[in-house]
């Protein structure tokens, strides 16, 4: 069943033509990622489901065109966005209590989720006492705990060193197994993309369009997987060609050579 | 909390003095230098008196000080009040409604540029020898500084918190109390630090203008007098009354903004999460 759909999806700010068209679907509990080069455009996208910028184009949810009143997304910002002030528990039902549910309740219902977030113990520390890990954890569990019809992140282990970001790619695979959360995922990793999807969209660079849609057969889960090495390995071979030499790109006026 | 935190805490003045050590050296050099050129350079008390008779005059004098004192700092804090009120209601005026701001902010900075000198007789000349001209003027310095901080604090918010906010449904109100207002808070501060500096100096020169009671016209007596003794002393009260303002806006951060002092410590987290 098609939860998100996008057709012909336009976006310019200004003179500059950010998303030429894209047309992408996301199924019920289905994990998708967007991958493509810095500055094509993905972040735009997310701001244009979230209803911060306005596009051409028709943006369905459930088969009703999306709204500034339907709040179907959960979202995590590119940067955590914890806020600075707040505790870590606090900022984690900071989208319960914007819902509209007591402060109480909200508590009661994250705190049970420390533990899976590998943060228990630091509920009262504020954010800048967490480490990059951490604090995107919190972000994370910010975000689920909305209960929204569909996650959608941006870039969520970008700014995190390779070693921590392995690890929590592991993370949420496993979790994401757990609780089969719709999921649109922006990402530049390309291993990031073929480890945690179902499918991915290949964008080309501004203006973007989707060059290429593959979709990832491999067997969940994935954390433990060594006997689909190969075929892994031929997946990412392929996406990397697709974006380390990409076909002229029919909307851009200019036309380039490569990236 | 965390022990580095309560091990300063059961100590706090000695750590105080610690951090304040070099300003007093620095203090008390300038002023023995001061002693020693007074009384040596044979110069007259009437002219530079040392420190140590401008002590020895405060001390005999200390009832009228006290007393003149009194309606400065009354003057002070509800003119502070005055406009700390007017600051937050006017920024968020135009926070809410963005043309407000180029229509409003020419007028405010041309009240900046309105030399105090001319200004103070005036406002007393209008509104008497009272008090409101005083909390008016005091209100007139202390107003801009915070008023420009609480704006540029509200811009300073993370654009992607409030696109995160709105996502969650909320509206411009919620973005205003849950994010923008708190990010406005160090900005706010050090707008804060600035204005109460400027506080207790506009209302010595509002009553130095005209006024029954208070330091400025206790300063303007005691010149008209001779006795710049007691000039220096009254000067010395100011001071200390600016002081203590200013350390109570540094004491009041540490209580409204816990997390910055939660900043310095070592972020926490071992193992393979990190
Ligand atoms: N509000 C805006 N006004 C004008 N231009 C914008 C705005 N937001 C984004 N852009 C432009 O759109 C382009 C795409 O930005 P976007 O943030 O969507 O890229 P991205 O694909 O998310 O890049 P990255 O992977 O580095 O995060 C950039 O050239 C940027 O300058
Ligand atoms: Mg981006």
């Amino acid at each position: 069943m098609r939860r998100l759909e996008l057709r012909h999806v336009r976006k310019a700010f200004g003179g500059l033509d950010v998303l030429a068209d894209i047309s992408l679907s996301v199924g019920a509990g289905e994990f998708v990622s967007i991958l493509g080069p810095s500055g094509a455009g993905k972040s735009t996208l997310f701001q244009l489901l979230t209803g911060a910028q306005h596009g051409e184009g028709e943006m369905f949810f459930d088969g009703t065109p999306l709204d500034d009143h339907g709040r179907h997304f959960a979202f995590m910002p590119q940067r955590d966005a914890l806020m600075p002030w707040r505790r870590i528990l606090d900022n984690t039902t900071l989208g319960l209590e914007v819902q509209g549910i007591r402060r109480k309740a909200a508590r009661a219902r994250v705190a049970p989720l420390f533990a899976e977030f590998g943060l228990a113990g630091f509920e009262r520390h504020f954010p800048a006492q967490l480490s990059g890990g951490m604090r995107q954890r919190a972000a994370l569990l910010r975000t689920v705990v909305q209960e929204r019809d569909m996650l959608l992140l941006d870039e969520p282990f970008g700014a995190l060193d390779a070693l921590t970001r392995t690890a929590m790619q592991r993370w949420l695979e496993q979790m994401w197994r757990h609780h089969r959360w719709t999921a649109l995922l922006i990402t530049h990793d390309v291993r990031e993309a073929v480890f945690l999807s179902d499918r991915i969209y290949v964008l080309s660079a501004r203006p973007a369009c989707i060059v290429r849609e593959i979709k990832v057969p491999l067997p969940r889960p994935r954390s433990l997987g060594r006997a689909d090495a190969l075929q892994t390995s031929t997946i990412e071979a392929e996406i990397l060609d697709i974006l380390l030499n990409p076909e002229p790109n029919p909307h851009s006026s200019k036309g380039h050579d490569h990236d | 909390m965390p022990v580095a935190s309560s091990s300063v805490a059961s100590r706090p003045i000695a750590s105080l003095l610690v951090k304040a050590a070099p300003a007093i050296i620095a203090v008390g050099l300038m002023l023995l230098a001061w002693e020693l050129y007074a009384t040596y350079s044979g110069i007259k008390p009437t002219t530079l008196p040392a420190p140590s008779r401008v002590f020895e005059q405060a001390m005999l004098n200390r009832e009228a000080l006290v007393d003149n004192a009194i309606p400065t700092i009354r003057a002070t804090l509800i003119g502070f009040a005055f406009s700390l009120s007017a600051a937050f209601a006017l920024s968020m005026l135009v926070d809410f409604f963005r043309p407000l701001r180029r229509a409003l902010f020419p007028v405010f900075i041309v009240s900046q540029t309105l030399p105090l000198v001319a200004i103070a007789p005036l406002v007393v000349l209008w509104f008497g020898f009272g008090l409101v001209p005083k909390i008016m003027l005091v209100a007139l310095v202390t107003f801009f500084p915070m008023l420009v901080a609480l704006v540029q604090g509200y811009e300073a918010t993370e654009a992607e918190i409030g696109q995160m906010l709105r996502a969650m449904g909320a509206g411009r109100w919620r973005v205003f109390m849950l994010a923008r207002l708190p990010s406005a808070l160090p900005y706010f501060f050090a707008g804060l630090r600035i204005s109460i500096t400027y506080a207790v100096v506009g209302a010595i020169f509002a009553e130095y203008a005209g006024a029954a009671k208070g330091l400025g016209i206790y300063m303007l007596n005691a010149k008209n007098n001779f006795r710049p003794d007691l000039v220096l002393a009254a000067v010395g009260v100011s001071a200390a009354l600016t002081l203590i303002l200013f350390g109570l806006t540094v004491l009041l951060q540490r209580l409204a903004m816990p997390w910055e002092r939660a900043a310095g410590q070592q972020p926490a987290g071992t193992g393979p999460w990190r």
